[in-house]
Protein backbone atom coordinates (compact mmCIF):
# COMPACT_ATOMS: atom_id res chain seq x y z
CA UNK A 1 0.00 0.00 0.00
CA UNK A 2 0.83 3.62 -0.56
CA UNK A 3 2.10 6.24 2.10
CA UNK A 4 -0.02 8.48 4.08
CA UNK A 5 0.90 11.04 2.22
CA UNK A 6 -0.06 9.76 -0.92
CA UNK A 7 -3.13 8.43 -0.14
CA UNK A 8 -3.85 11.59 1.58
CA UNK A 9 -3.42 13.51 -1.77
CA UNK A 10 -5.92 10.43 -3.68
CA UNK A 11 -8.48 11.22 -1.40
CA UNK A 12 -8.27 14.79 -1.70
CA UNK A 13 -8.00 14.92 -5.15
CA UNK A 14 -11.10 12.65 -5.61
CA UNK A 15 -8.88 9.87 -7.36
CA UNK A 16 -10.03 7.17 -4.90
CA UNK A 17 -12.25 7.01 -2.28
CA UNK A 18 -11.98 6.11 1.59
CA UNK A 19 -14.22 3.05 0.90
CA UNK A 20 -11.78 1.84 -2.22
CA UNK A 21 -9.02 2.31 -0.21
CA UNK A 22 -10.59 0.32 2.89
CA UNK A 23 -11.68 -2.83 0.74
CA UNK A 24 -8.32 -2.81 -1.04
CA UNK A 25 -6.29 -3.49 2.27
CA UNK A 26 -9.56 -6.06 3.37
CA UNK A 27 -9.15 -8.09 0.34
CA UNK A 28 -4.88 -8.17 1.02
CA UNK A 29 -5.95 -9.16 4.63
CA UNK A 30 -8.26 -12.01 2.96
CA UNK A 31 -5.69 -12.73 0.47
CA UNK A 32 -2.51 -12.91 3.11
CA UNK A 33 -4.35 -14.28 6.78
CA UNK A 34 -4.06 -17.55 5.73
CA UNK A 35 -0.05 -17.48 5.42
CA UNK A 36 0.55 -14.69 8.02
CA UNK A 37 -1.91 -14.98 10.74
CA UNK A 38 -1.60 -11.13 11.88
CA UNK A 39 -4.93 -10.27 12.79
CA UNK A 40 -6.93 -11.66 15.65
CA UNK A 41 -10.27 -9.98 14.55
CA UNK A 42 -10.48 -8.08 11.06
CA UNK A 43 -13.13 -5.78 11.47
CA UNK A 44 -14.33 -5.13 8.14
CA UNK A 45 -17.74 -3.61 9.04
CA UNK A 46 -16.62 -1.00 11.11
CA UNK A 47 -13.77 -0.06 8.86
CA UNK A 48 -16.07 0.08 5.90
CA UNK A 49 -18.74 2.39 8.14
CA UNK A 50 -15.82 4.57 9.31
CA UNK A 51 -14.15 4.94 5.52
CA UNK A 52 -17.93 5.89 4.31
CA UNK A 53 -17.72 8.86 6.91
CA UNK A 54 -14.68 9.79 5.65
CA UNK A 55 -15.80 9.67 2.30
CA UNK A 56 -18.94 11.33 3.29
CA UNK A 57 -16.81 14.77 4.54
CA UNK A 58 -14.63 14.92 1.41
CA UNK A 59 -18.27 14.86 -0.64
CA UNK A 60 -19.23 17.71 1.38
CA UNK A 61 -16.12 19.47 1.07
CA UNK A 62 -14.80 19.17 4.71
CA UNK A 63 -11.13 19.63 5.45
CA UNK A 64 -9.73 16.04 6.53
CA UNK A 65 -6.66 14.99 8.81
CA UNK A 66 -3.61 13.16 7.37
CA UNK A 67 -5.00 9.76 8.96
CA UNK A 68 -8.30 10.13 7.50
CA UNK A 69 -9.46 6.75 5.36
CA UNK A 70 -5.88 5.41 6.58
CA UNK A 71 -6.32 1.44 6.98
CA UNK A 72 -4.42 0.69 10.43
CA UNK A 73 -4.32 -2.28 12.34
CA UNK A 74 -4.38 -2.10 16.56
CA UNK A 75 -3.07 -4.25 18.75
CA UNK A 76 -5.45 -6.20 20.31
CA UNK A 77 -4.40 -4.77 23.87
CA UNK A 78 -5.31 -1.65 23.11
CA UNK A 79 -9.43 -1.13 24.57
CA UNK A 80 -11.89 -0.78 21.60
CA UNK A 81 -15.44 -0.26 22.40
CA UNK A 82 -17.66 -3.02 21.10
CA UNK A 83 -15.08 -5.09 19.45
CA UNK A 84 -13.20 -7.62 21.39
CA UNK A 85 -9.93 -7.31 23.25
CA UNK A 86 -8.04 -10.29 23.84
CA UNK A 87 -4.52 -9.59 24.30
CA UNK A 88 -4.67 -13.36 22.54
CA UNK A 89 -5.39 -14.64 26.06
CA UNK A 90 -7.67 -17.20 26.86
CA UNK A 91 -8.70 -15.49 30.12
CA UNK A 92 -9.81 -12.28 28.13
CA UNK A 93 -11.06 -14.86 25.22
CA UNK A 94 -14.59 -12.83 25.44
CA UNK A 95 -13.93 -9.62 26.44
CA UNK A 96 -15.74 -6.52 25.01
CA UNK A 97 -14.55 -3.64 26.38
CA UNK A 98 -17.21 -1.26 27.59
CA UNK A 99 -15.38 2.40 27.16
CA UNK A 100 -12.37 3.22 24.29
CA UNK A 101 -8.60 3.54 24.84
CA UNK A 102 -7.50 7.20 24.50
CA UNK A 103 -5.40 5.95 21.52
CA UNK A 104 -7.60 4.79 19.52
CA UNK A 105 -10.44 7.41 20.28
CA UNK A 106 -7.77 10.12 18.74
CA UNK A 107 -7.57 7.96 15.62
CA UNK A 108 -11.24 7.50 15.26
CA UNK A 109 -11.75 11.15 15.83
CA UNK A 110 -9.16 11.56 12.93
CA UNK A 111 -10.79 9.58 10.73
CA UNK A 112 -8.33 6.68 10.60
CA UNK A 113 -10.07 3.62 9.47
CA UNK A 114 -9.42 0.59 11.81
CA UNK A 115 -8.99 -2.69 10.14
CA UNK A 116 -8.71 -5.38 12.48
CA UNK A 117 -6.72 -5.84 16.18
CA UNK A 118 -3.40 -7.35 15.90
CA UNK A 119 -1.60 -10.81 17.46
CA UNK A 120 0.67 -10.55 20.34
CA UNK A 121 2.36 -12.47 22.41
CA UNK A 122 -0.33 -13.04 25.50
CA UNK A 123 -0.04 -10.15 27.46
CA UNK A 124 2.69 -8.56 25.24
CA UNK A 125 5.14 -11.19 27.42
CA UNK A 126 7.58 -12.13 24.70
CA UNK A 127 9.64 -11.70 22.14
CA UNK A 128 8.33 -14.11 19.05
CA UNK A 129 4.44 -13.68 18.60
CA UNK A 130 4.53 -16.95 19.86
CA UNK A 131 3.06 -16.87 23.20
CA UNK A 132 -0.07 -16.03 21.75
CA UNK A 133 -3.15 -18.77 22.65
CA UNK A 134 -5.07 -18.37 19.52
CA UNK A 135 -1.88 -18.14 16.68
CA UNK A 136 1.26 -18.10 15.90
CA UNK A 137 2.37 -14.52 13.19
CA UNK A 138 4.55 -15.22 10.87
CA UNK A 139 7.10 -13.36 9.18
CA UNK A 140 6.39 -12.18 5.40
CA UNK A 141 10.32 -12.16 5.08
CA UNK A 142 10.41 -15.85 5.35
CA UNK A 143 7.14 -17.47 6.38
CA UNK A 144 8.79 -20.24 9.20
CA UNK A 145 10.30 -17.28 10.99
CA UNK A 146 9.24 -15.39 13.79
CA UNK A 147 8.08 -11.33 12.91
CA UNK A 148 9.51 -10.83 16.44
CA UNK A 149 7.35 -9.59 19.39
CA UNK A 150 5.38 -8.71 20.87
CA UNK A 151 3.88 -7.02 18.85
CA UNK A 152 4.24 -9.23 15.91
CA UNK A 153 0.86 -9.01 14.41
CA UNK A 154 1.55 -5.37 13.88
CA UNK A 155 4.91 -5.30 12.56
CA UNK A 156 4.15 -8.56 10.17
CA UNK A 157 0.65 -6.70 8.84
CA UNK A 158 2.18 -3.63 7.87
CA UNK A 159 5.21 -5.35 6.30
CA UNK A 160 2.93 -7.10 4.27
CA UNK A 161 1.13 -4.39 3.66
CA UNK A 162 -2.44 -5.67 4.68
CA UNK A 163 -3.04 -1.91 6.68
CA UNK A 164 -0.33 1.34 6.15
CA UNK A 165 0.49 1.99 9.41
CA UNK A 166 -0.26 -0.08 13.66
CA UNK A 167 -0.24 0.62 17.14
CA UNK A 168 2.00 -1.58 19.10
CA UNK A 169 2.90 -1.12 23.01
CA UNK A 170 6.71 -1.16 23.93
CA UNK A 171 7.80 -2.59 27.55
CA UNK A 172 10.94 -3.94 26.63
CA UNK A 173 11.41 -3.91 22.66
CA UNK A 174 7.74 -5.04 21.65
CA UNK A 175 7.64 -2.63 18.72
CA UNK A 176 11.27 -1.97 17.86
CA UNK A 177 12.38 -6.04 18.06
CA UNK A 178 9.46 -6.74 15.47
CA UNK A 179 10.08 -3.74 13.19
CA UNK A 180 13.32 -4.64 12.81
CA UNK A 181 12.59 -8.52 12.07
CA UNK A 182 10.07 -7.56 9.63
CA UNK A 183 11.97 -4.69 7.71
CA UNK A 184 10.03 -1.71 8.91
CA UNK A 185 10.04 1.53 11.28
CA UNK A 186 8.84 1.09 14.68
CA UNK A 187 9.17 3.28 17.83
CA UNK A 188 9.11 3.50 21.30
CA UNK A 189 8.14 7.63 22.57
CA UNK A 190 9.45 9.00 25.52
CA UNK A 191 7.84 7.60 28.88
CA UNK A 192 4.50 9.52 29.69
CA UNK A 193 4.27 11.06 25.77
CA UNK A 194 1.43 8.97 24.82
CA UNK A 195 -1.74 8.33 27.05
CA UNK A 196 -2.55 4.75 28.19
CA UNK A 197 -5.81 5.13 29.07
CA UNK A 198 -7.33 1.69 27.61
CA UNK A 199 -3.62 -0.41 27.59
CA UNK A 200 -3.97 -3.28 28.95
CA UNK A 201 -1.45 -2.91 31.46
CA UNK A 202 1.43 -5.38 31.76
CA UNK A 203 4.16 -3.42 33.60
CA UNK A 204 3.29 -0.45 34.14
CA UNK A 205 6.34 1.46 35.17
CA UNK A 206 7.89 0.58 31.70
CA UNK A 207 4.84 -0.08 28.97
CA UNK A 208 4.59 2.63 25.94
CA UNK A 209 2.75 3.05 22.71
CA UNK A 210 3.81 3.59 19.66
CA UNK A 211 3.49 3.62 16.12
CA UNK A 212 4.71 1.38 13.29
CA UNK A 213 4.84 2.22 9.85
CA UNK A 214 6.50 1.68 6.19
CA UNK A 215 8.31 4.92 6.46
CA UNK A 216 10.28 7.20 8.92
CA UNK A 217 7.26 9.59 7.81
CA UNK A 218 4.36 7.60 8.36
CA UNK A 219 5.53 6.60 11.68
CA UNK A 220 6.01 10.33 12.43
CA UNK A 221 2.34 11.14 11.03
CA UNK A 222 0.52 8.43 13.39
CA UNK A 223 2.67 9.24 16.48
CA UNK A 224 1.85 13.18 16.03
CA UNK A 225 -2.19 11.84 16.02
CA UNK A 226 -1.79 9.73 19.27
CA UNK A 227 0.87 11.79 21.49
CA UNK A 228 -0.50 14.39 24.10
CA UNK A 229 -1.67 14.54 27.39
CA UNK A 230 -4.47 12.92 29.33
CA UNK A 231 -5.32 13.39 32.66
CA UNK A 232 -6.71 9.63 32.77
CA UNK A 233 -3.14 8.20 32.61
CA UNK A 234 -1.60 9.76 35.79
CA UNK A 235 1.73 9.17 34.30
CA UNK A 236 1.20 11.41 30.72
CA UNK A 237 3.52 14.49 30.67
CA UNK A 238 2.05 17.85 30.48
CA UNK A 239 4.11 18.80 27.35
CA UNK A 240 3.53 20.41 23.39
CA UNK A 241 3.60 18.04 20.94
CA UNK A 242 5.09 19.70 17.65
CA UNK A 243 4.64 18.43 14.11
CA UNK A 244 7.05 16.00 13.58
CA UNK A 245 6.27 15.31 10.14
CA UNK A 246 6.57 18.69 8.95
CA UNK A 247 9.87 19.24 10.26
CA UNK A 248 11.44 16.06 7.97
CA UNK A 249 14.24 17.11 5.58
CA UNK A 250 16.11 14.75 3.54
CA UNK A 251 19.84 16.60 4.90
CA UNK A 252 21.96 16.80 7.86
CA UNK A 253 23.22 20.08 7.12
CA UNK A 254 21.15 22.46 9.08
CA UNK A 255 22.21 20.16 12.02
CA UNK A 256 25.90 20.28 11.28
CA UNK A 257 27.33 19.91 14.53
CA UNK A 258 24.91 17.01 15.12
CA UNK A 259 26.91 14.42 17.62
CA UNK A 260 25.84 10.75 17.76
CA UNK A 261 26.81 8.42 20.25
CA UNK A 262 28.03 4.65 18.91
CA UNK A 263 27.36 2.74 22.21
CA UNK A 264 30.43 0.62 22.55
CA UNK A 265 28.86 -2.42 24.74
CA UNK A 266 26.22 -3.27 22.21
CA UNK A 267 29.28 -4.20 19.92
CA UNK A 268 31.23 -8.02 19.97
CA UNK A 269 29.92 -10.64 21.59
CA UNK A 270 26.59 -11.90 21.00
CA UNK A 271 26.19 -9.82 18.22
CA UNK A 272 25.85 -11.74 15.02
CA UNK A 273 28.85 -10.76 12.57
CA UNK A 274 26.69 -9.65 9.53
CA UNK A 275 24.29 -7.39 12.15
CA UNK A 276 27.53 -5.61 13.28
CA UNK A 277 29.14 -4.95 9.84
CA UNK A 278 25.38 -3.69 8.24
CA UNK A 279 25.15 -1.07 11.54
CA UNK A 280 28.81 -0.35 11.48
CA UNK A 281 27.64 0.69 7.76
CA UNK A 282 24.69 2.76 8.73
CA UNK A 283 26.92 4.19 11.38
CA UNK A 284 29.22 4.92 8.46
CA UNK A 285 26.45 6.70 6.44
CA UNK A 286 24.99 9.02 9.39
CA UNK A 287 28.80 10.25 9.11
CA UNK A 288 29.11 11.13 5.87
CA UNK A 289 25.57 12.75 6.27
CA UNK A 290 27.37 15.30 8.36
CA UNK A 291 26.80 13.08 11.81
CA UNK A 292 29.86 13.41 14.24
CA UNK A 293 30.48 9.49 14.97
CA UNK A 294 31.49 9.49 18.76
CA UNK A 295 31.62 6.10 20.48
CA UNK A 296 30.61 6.32 23.63
CA UNK A 297 30.27 3.85 27.23
CA UNK A 298 27.19 2.81 28.93
CA UNK A 299 29.02 0.37 31.13
CA UNK A 300 25.45 -0.86 33.33
CA UNK A 301 24.31 -1.31 29.39
CA UNK A 302 24.32 -5.54 29.90
CA UNK A 303 22.43 -5.26 33.28
CA UNK A 304 19.74 -4.22 31.65
CA UNK A 305 18.30 -7.46 30.60
CA UNK A 306 18.62 -9.10 34.64
CA UNK A 307 16.92 -5.47 35.88
CA UNK A 308 14.26 -5.79 33.33
CA UNK A 309 13.18 -9.61 34.09
CA UNK A 310 12.87 -8.75 37.37
CA UNK A 311 11.57 -5.24 37.57
CA UNK A 312 8.79 -6.42 34.60
CA UNK A 313 7.23 -9.46 36.15
CA UNK A 314 7.12 -8.44 39.71
CA UNK A 315 4.83 -5.43 38.11
CA UNK A 316 3.15 -7.85 35.92
CA UNK A 317 2.47 -10.27 38.95
CA UNK A 318 0.40 -7.09 40.74
CA UNK A 319 -1.28 -6.09 37.21
CA UNK A 320 -2.50 -9.72 36.71
CA UNK A 321 -3.70 -9.95 39.69
CA UNK A 322 -7.08 -8.68 38.70
CA UNK A 323 -7.77 -11.47 36.50
CA UNK A 324 -9.84 -13.70 38.96
CA UNK A 325 -13.30 -14.71 37.33
CA UNK A 326 -15.30 -12.35 38.95
CA UNK A 327 -16.05 -9.06 36.86
CA UNK A 328 -15.17 -9.90 32.93
CA UNK A 329 -13.19 -12.38 31.17
CA UNK A 330 -13.08 -16.56 31.89
CA UNK A 331 -14.00 -18.42 34.76
CA UNK A 332 -13.56 -22.14 35.07
CA UNK A 333 -16.24 -23.94 35.19
CA UNK A 334 -18.48 -24.97 38.80
CA UNK A 335 -15.68 -23.86 40.98
CA UNK A 336 -16.38 -25.87 44.53
CA UNK A 337 -15.34 -22.38 46.41
CA UNK A 338 -13.96 -19.02 45.80
CA UNK A 339 -10.43 -20.14 46.36
CA UNK A 340 -10.64 -22.38 43.91
CA UNK A 341 -12.29 -20.24 41.46
CA UNK A 342 -9.04 -17.97 41.40
CA UNK A 343 -6.73 -20.56 41.41
CA UNK A 344 -8.33 -22.67 38.27
CA UNK A 345 -9.90 -19.74 36.33
CA UNK A 346 -5.96 -18.19 36.39
CA UNK A 347 -4.45 -21.99 35.89
CA UNK A 348 -6.87 -22.44 32.74
CA UNK A 349 -6.64 -19.27 31.36
CA UNK A 350 -3.09 -17.73 31.45
CA UNK A 351 -0.59 -19.48 29.20
CA UNK A 352 3.08 -20.53 30.38
CA UNK A 353 5.06 -17.54 29.89
CA UNK A 354 2.29 -15.36 31.69
CA UNK A 355 2.51 -17.84 34.80
CA UNK A 356 6.01 -18.04 34.89
CA UNK A 357 6.50 -14.42 34.90
CA UNK A 358 3.49 -14.04 37.06
CA UNK A 359 5.62 -16.72 39.03
CA UNK A 360 9.43 -14.84 38.73
CA UNK A 361 7.59 -11.74 39.73
CA UNK A 362 5.21 -12.89 42.96
CA UNK A 363 8.82 -14.75 44.15
CA UNK A 364 10.85 -11.60 43.69
CA UNK A 365 8.31 -9.80 45.90
CA UNK A 366 7.71 -11.88 47.89
CA UNK A 367 8.79 -11.21 51.80
CA UNK A 368 12.84 -12.10 52.40
CA UNK A 369 13.20 -11.81 48.73
CA UNK A 370 12.39 -8.30 47.97
CA UNK A 371 15.16 -6.55 48.75
CA UNK A 372 17.49 -8.93 47.34
CA UNK A 373 15.85 -9.05 44.05
CA UNK A 374 13.38 -6.01 43.44
CA UNK A 375 14.93 -2.96 45.30
CA UNK A 376 18.57 -4.10 44.16
CA UNK A 377 16.84 -4.12 40.22
CA UNK A 378 15.58 -0.64 41.28
CA UNK A 379 18.68 0.81 42.38
CA UNK A 380 20.75 -0.57 38.76
CA UNK A 381 17.75 1.02 37.20
CA UNK A 382 18.93 4.05 38.38
CA UNK A 383 22.61 3.43 37.42
CA UNK A 384 21.16 2.47 34.18
CA UNK A 385 19.58 5.89 33.42
CA UNK A 386 22.70 7.74 35.06
CA UNK A 387 24.73 6.06 32.06
CA UNK A 388 22.25 7.09 29.73
CA UNK A 389 22.20 10.91 31.41
CA UNK A 390 26.11 10.78 31.12
CA UNK A 391 25.78 9.51 27.08
CA UNK A 392 23.71 12.61 26.30
CA UNK A 393 25.56 15.16 28.19
CA UNK A 394 28.19 14.22 25.02
CA UNK A 395 26.11 13.10 22.10
CA UNK A 396 22.62 13.82 20.99
CA UNK A 397 21.46 10.33 19.54
CA UNK A 398 22.77 7.10 20.13
CA UNK A 399 23.07 4.05 18.02
CA UNK A 400 23.22 0.61 18.15
CA UNK A 401 21.36 -2.42 16.88
CA UNK A 402 17.62 -3.12 17.70
CA UNK A 403 17.84 -6.88 17.70
CA UNK A 404 21.54 -9.08 18.31
CA UNK A 405 20.26 -11.14 15.22
CA UNK A 406 18.16 -11.52 11.94
CA UNK A 407 14.42 -13.48 12.22
CA UNK A 408 14.98 -16.84 14.22
CA UNK A 409 12.60 -19.74 13.28
CA UNK A 410 9.51 -20.43 14.65
CA UNK A 411 10.20 -22.79 17.73
CA UNK A 412 14.28 -22.07 17.81
CA UNK A 413 13.63 -20.49 21.77
CA UNK A 414 10.81 -21.70 23.08
CA UNK A 415 12.04 -24.21 25.04
CA UNK A 416 14.56 -22.13 26.85
CA UNK A 417 13.13 -18.81 28.44
CA UNK A 418 16.16 -17.14 28.54
CA UNK A 419 17.11 -17.80 25.32
CA UNK A 420 13.79 -15.77 24.07
CA UNK A 421 14.69 -13.12 26.70
CA UNK A 422 18.22 -12.64 25.49
CA UNK A 423 17.17 -11.36 22.43
CA UNK A 424 15.65 -8.10 23.91
CA UNK A 425 18.54 -7.33 25.39
CA UNK A 426 20.06 -3.94 22.99
CA UNK A 427 16.09 -2.40 23.69
CA UNK A 428 15.74 -3.18 27.38
CA UNK A 429 18.22 -0.75 28.83
CA UNK A 430 15.87 2.30 27.02
CA UNK A 431 12.74 0.88 28.57
CA UNK A 432 13.96 1.17 31.97
CA UNK A 433 15.62 4.79 30.74
CA UNK A 434 12.35 6.11 29.77
CA UNK A 435 13.74 7.29 26.37
CA UNK A 436 12.45 7.49 23.00
CA UNK A 437 14.12 4.97 20.28
CA UNK A 438 13.41 4.01 16.80
CA UNK A 439 14.36 1.13 14.54
CA UNK A 440 14.40 1.42 10.73
CA UNK A 441 15.62 -0.92 8.02
CA UNK A 442 19.24 -0.90 7.62
CA UNK A 443 20.09 -3.66 5.54
CA UNK A 444 19.66 -7.25 4.86
CA UNK A 445 21.30 -10.05 5.46
CA UNK A 446 23.06 -13.11 3.39
CA UNK A 447 19.49 -14.82 4.03
CA UNK A 448 17.37 -12.10 2.84
CA UNK A 449 16.32 -11.14 6.15
CA UNK A 450 16.21 -7.07 7.57
CA UNK A 451 18.55 -5.68 9.70
CA UNK A 452 17.69 -2.76 12.19
CA UNK A 453 19.34 0.01 13.17
CA UNK A 454 18.29 1.42 16.61
CA UNK A 455 18.52 5.00 17.15
CA UNK A 456 17.99 6.26 20.68
CA UNK A 457 17.17 10.03 21.53
CA UNK A 458 16.89 12.14 24.87
CA UNK A 459 13.87 12.57 27.06
CA UNK A 460 11.13 14.38 24.72
CA UNK A 461 13.65 14.43 21.78
CA UNK A 462 11.40 12.42 19.70
CA UNK A 463 11.66 15.27 16.81
CA UNK A 464 15.34 14.83 16.67
CA UNK A 465 15.14 11.26 16.53
CA UNK A 466 12.32 11.33 13.69
CA UNK A 467 14.74 14.07 11.64
CA UNK A 468 17.90 11.92 11.90
CA UNK A 469 16.15 8.57 11.12
CA UNK A 470 14.45 10.05 7.97
CA UNK A 471 17.69 11.69 6.69
CA UNK A 472 19.18 8.33 7.02
CA UNK A 473 16.15 6.57 4.89
CA UNK A 474 16.17 8.91 2.84
CA UNK A 475 19.87 8.41 1.56
CA UNK A 476 19.26 5.00 1.57
CA UNK A 477 16.76 2.81 -0.40
CA UNK A 478 16.18 -0.16 2.56
CA UNK A 479 12.97 0.74 3.33
CA UNK A 480 11.65 0.42 -0.45
CA UNK A 481 11.91 -3.26 -0.35
CA UNK A 482 8.54 -5.52 -0.04
CA UNK A 483 8.79 -9.10 0.93
CA UNK A 484 7.76 -11.47 -1.57
CA UNK A 485 3.72 -12.41 -0.75
CA UNK B 1 18.13 -21.75 44.12
CA UNK B 2 14.52 -22.71 44.11
CA UNK B 3 12.74 -25.69 44.64
CA UNK B 4 9.77 -27.04 44.48
CA UNK B 5 8.46 -26.83 47.93
CA UNK B 6 8.89 -23.22 47.22
CA UNK B 7 7.42 -23.38 43.59
CA UNK B 8 4.28 -24.41 45.51
CA UNK B 9 4.09 -21.63 48.15
CA UNK B 10 4.87 -18.93 45.31
CA UNK B 11 1.77 -20.49 43.11
CA UNK B 12 -0.18 -20.53 46.45
CA UNK B 13 0.74 -16.83 46.76
CA UNK B 14 -0.06 -16.11 43.59
CA UNK B 15 -3.88 -18.07 42.94
CA UNK B 16 -2.37 -20.36 40.23
CA UNK B 17 -3.39 -23.75 40.25
CA UNK B 18 -0.25 -25.41 38.87
CA UNK B 19 -0.44 -29.12 37.61
CA UNK B 20 2.79 -31.42 38.43
CA UNK B 21 4.42 -31.13 35.17
CA UNK B 22 3.85 -27.55 35.83
CA UNK B 23 6.37 -27.33 38.98
CA UNK B 24 8.39 -29.50 37.48
CA UNK B 25 8.89 -27.27 35.05
CA UNK B 26 8.99 -23.92 36.61
CA UNK B 27 11.24 -25.46 39.21
CA UNK B 28 14.08 -26.00 36.72
CA UNK B 29 13.36 -23.00 34.76
CA UNK B 30 12.84 -20.53 37.65
CA UNK B 31 16.28 -21.43 38.76
CA UNK B 32 17.92 -20.60 36.02
CA UNK B 33 16.48 -17.45 35.74
CA UNK B 34 16.99 -16.60 39.30
CA UNK B 35 20.77 -17.61 38.89
CA UNK B 36 21.06 -15.30 35.89
CA UNK B 37 19.90 -12.55 38.06
CA UNK B 38 22.50 -13.00 40.01
CA UNK B 39 24.79 -10.96 38.41
CA UNK B 40 23.24 -8.21 39.78
CA UNK B 41 25.78 -8.44 42.77
CA UNK B 42 28.25 -7.82 40.87
CA UNK B 43 27.43 -3.93 41.10
CA UNK B 44 27.52 -2.11 44.19
CA UNK B 45 24.55 -0.37 44.83
CA UNK B 46 24.98 0.57 48.80
CA UNK B 47 24.74 4.21 48.13
CA UNK B 48 21.75 3.94 45.13
CA UNK B 49 19.02 5.57 45.29
CA UNK B 50 15.93 3.33 43.53
CA UNK B 51 14.20 4.20 40.42
CA UNK B 52 10.51 3.72 40.62
CA UNK B 53 9.60 5.53 37.47
CA UNK B 54 10.89 6.06 34.21
CA UNK B 55 10.48 10.22 34.00
CA UNK B 56 10.16 12.15 37.54
CA UNK B 57 7.24 13.64 38.27
CA UNK B 58 5.48 15.64 41.08
CA UNK B 59 2.60 14.45 42.62
CA UNK B 60 -0.30 14.54 39.81
CA UNK B 61 -3.61 15.68 41.24
CA UNK B 62 -6.83 16.74 39.33
CA UNK B 63 -10.31 18.12 40.54
CA UNK B 64 -12.51 15.90 42.12
CA UNK B 65 -15.41 15.71 39.70
CA UNK B 66 -18.04 13.51 39.29
CA UNK B 67 -17.49 12.27 36.15
CA UNK B 68 -20.45 9.90 34.50
CA UNK B 69 -19.91 5.81 34.62
CA UNK B 70 -19.86 3.67 31.85
CA UNK B 71 -23.18 1.75 30.97
CA UNK B 72 -23.60 -0.05 34.56
CA UNK B 73 -25.45 -2.73 32.15
CA UNK B 74 -22.56 -3.59 29.53
CA UNK B 75 -20.51 -3.88 32.95
CA UNK B 76 -22.74 -6.51 34.78
CA UNK B 77 -23.10 -8.32 31.26
CA UNK B 78 -19.73 -9.12 30.76
CA UNK B 79 -19.43 -10.91 34.29
CA UNK B 80 -18.87 -14.12 33.99
CA UNK B 81 -22.19 -14.58 36.49
CA UNK B 82 -24.42 -12.05 37.83
CA UNK B 83 -27.87 -12.42 39.73
CA UNK B 84 -29.62 -9.40 38.99
CA UNK B 85 -27.73 -6.28 40.07
CA UNK B 86 -24.66 -8.25 41.60
CA UNK B 87 -21.89 -10.29 40.21
CA UNK B 88 -22.79 -13.91 41.82
CA UNK B 89 -19.47 -15.82 42.74
CA UNK B 90 -19.37 -19.27 44.31
CA UNK B 91 -20.43 -19.44 48.17
CA UNK B 92 -17.16 -18.17 50.63
CA UNK B 93 -18.21 -19.08 53.78
CA UNK B 94 -17.13 -22.34 53.60
CA UNK B 95 -13.77 -21.60 51.76
CA UNK B 96 -10.65 -22.07 53.46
Amino acid sequence: MSSIRELHRQLTHKERSAVEITQEALERIQALEPKLHSFLHVTADHALEQAQKVDAKIAAGEEISPLAGIPIGIKDNLCTRGIPTTCASRILENFVPPYESAVTEKLTAAGAVMVGKTNLDEFAMGSSTENSAFQVTANPWDLERVPGGSSGGSAAAVAGGECVVALGSDTGGSIRQPASLCGIVGMKPTYGLVSRYGLVAYASSLDQIGPFGRSVEDAAILLGAIAGHDPRDATSLKVSIPDYASTLKPDLKPRRKLKIGVIQETFGQGLDPIVEATVTKAVEQLQSLGAEIQVVSCPQFRYGLPTYYIIAPSEASANLARYDGVKYGFRTKDPDNLLSMYTETRAQGFGAEVKRRIMIGTYTLSAGYYDAYYLKAQKVRTLIKQDFEQAFGKVDILVCPTSPTTAFKAGDKTADPLSMYLTDLMTIPVNLAGLPAISLPCGFDDQGLPIGLQLIGNVLREDLLLEVAYCYEQSTSWHQRSPQL
Amino acid sequence: MIDREQVQKVAHLARLNLTSEEETQFTGQLSDILEYFEQLSELDTSEVAPTTRAIDMSNVSRPDQLQPCEDREIILESAPDRDGEFFKVPKIVNAE
